[in-house]
């Protein structure tokens, strides 16, 4: 299980996100969830996503995370 | 849209909060969510405790018990005013307004101008500029600018976006003429196109209370609210703030030609922490300067915030102290709004609570 995972459980351990393309369609994630999410990459990351990057697309699937932290230079 | 003032002051500002204070811990089992998930939004969103009427409480209660503490302190001369501004967004009746209600409950002069404005999280910036306008007339030396809302009484208990941070509040802000020439640079945005991030959308002429109305509803994120409820768009408003803002605050110290090192204090209305230290992080500046902590010790009361903010953070400072203040309210509207000017040293600068 990959860090954005584990983080993901921690917040709706009751999903699968692994087998998820789309969380917010799949129901796995609100838009408060994406809140405590942001905080939480932001703490384990060391970095600070900007207020205009937590937009829904950012946060559908692992691979937009993964794509998201790229941006703030985590790999 | 810019706007330019001179020789105008804030002279003293009140606020008034409700005693009773509910704890959002004790709060949590009315959602339908698990405690652990609420408990971690609590830490990042600053929920805490929260300020909320009782019963049938109006902003004319509020405003009138403020208004009848500043007369009783002194503080206020019931003849010396010439005009009551009173914004609100959840006024005693749809009719008469609400400044009427509270000029005649308070027994004020009739030569004098009541207005009510229908305006949420920038109200109290907008309630400024027409008093700072409203000062251009001779007639009109003292306005006392009413910001109150008691808005926990349209918001669903059942609803965890909404409820957890709501607060009610009031605050009393007496504007005057200066003989001080330093400009007061202020600047104002709609976007009506976005209207219903945020809304309560049945009660009015457009969809008027009912028995259906007041149908409890899941919201898709387990929230139940009904249509006469406030419905917040949470994520539409958060990207909104986060988009609008920085840009407006950077227009304003434009305009002003001057930067945000040479401002002492960053007063923005108050939706909840994580907002405004994101916002505080865009824009470089430090959280000492911008202060958040409104949410967990009131809630959120729309425009009131600000005051709320002043009041108990600076308190008794600004009463011999002059700060450089930039102040900004964004919401309902959508509206967006900030202004530049030196508070203080004020003749009173207090939070008093409501029993």
């Amino acid at each position: 299980m990959t860090r954005i995972e584990e983080i993901l459980k921690g917040i709706r351990p009751e999903f699968d996100f692994a087998n998820s393309q789309d969380f917010l369609a799949d129901g796995m994630l609100d838009s408060f969830d994406m809140v405590t999410l942001v905080s939480e990459l932001d703490q384990h990351f060391c970095i600070s996503i900007a207020g205009i990057d937590i937009v829904p697309e950012n946060f559908r699937s692992i691979p937009s995370i993964q794509n998201l932290l790229g941006k703030y230079g985590v790999q | 849209m810019n706007f330019l003032f001179s020789h105008r002051r804030v002279r003293g500002l009140l606020a008034i909060v409700p005693a009773h204070e509910r704890s959002f811990v004790d709060e949590m089992a009315n959602f339908n969510f698990p405690r652990a998930r609420s408990l971690k939004l609590k830490e990042v969103m600053g929920y805490g405790r929260h300020r909320l009427v009782d019963g049938d409480v109006c902003v004319s209660d509020l405003a009138c018990f403020g208004l009848e503490k500043l007369f009783e302190n002194g503080l206020l001369k019931r003849e010396g005013l010439d005009a009551l501004v009173v914004v609100t967004q959840s006024p005693d009746y749809f009719m008469p307004p609400t400044s009427s209600v509270i000029h005649g409950r308070m027994g004020l002069e009739k030569d004098m101008l009541c207005l009510d404005i229908n305006q949420g999280c920038a109200g109290f910036v907008m309630g400024l500029m027409q008093s700072f306008l409203l000062l251009d007339q001779p007639s009109i030396g003292s306005v006392a600018l009413i910001n109150a809302d008691v808005l926990s009484r349209k918001v669903s208990s059942k609803d965890r976006n909404s409820y957890p941070l709501i607060g009610d509040a009031a605050s009393i802000a007496i504007i005057e003429r200066s003989e001080d020439p330093a400009p007061i640079h202020a600047n104002l945005m709609t976007d009506g196109a976005r209207r219903e991030a945020l809304m309560i959308p049945a009660g009015g002429f457009r969809l008027p209370a009912s028995a259906e109305t007041a149908v409890l509803h899941d919201d898709g994120e387990n929230n139940l609210r009904a249509l006469d409820h406030l419905c917040m768009d949470g994520a539409a408003v958060f990207n909104f703030v986060q988009v609008e803002v920085p840009p407006m605050i950077e227009a304003l110290l434009e305009f002003a030609g001057t930067t945000s090192a040479d401002i002492d204090y960053f007063l923005f209305h108050q939706p909840n922490r994580f907002m405004l230290h994101k916002l505080a992080e865009r824009m470089k500046v430090p959280y000492e300067k911008m202060p958040a902590n409104v949410v967990e010790h009131y809630g959120n009361s729309s425009g009131v915030t600000i005051p709320v903010a002043i009041t108990h953070n600076l308190g008794k400072r600004m009463v011999s102290k002059e700060v450089r203040a930039c102040l900004a309210g964004f919401g309902t509207g959508l509206t967006w709004a900030s202004m530049l000017l030196k508070l203080g040293p004020l003749d009173f600068c207090e939070l008093v609570e409501f029993s």
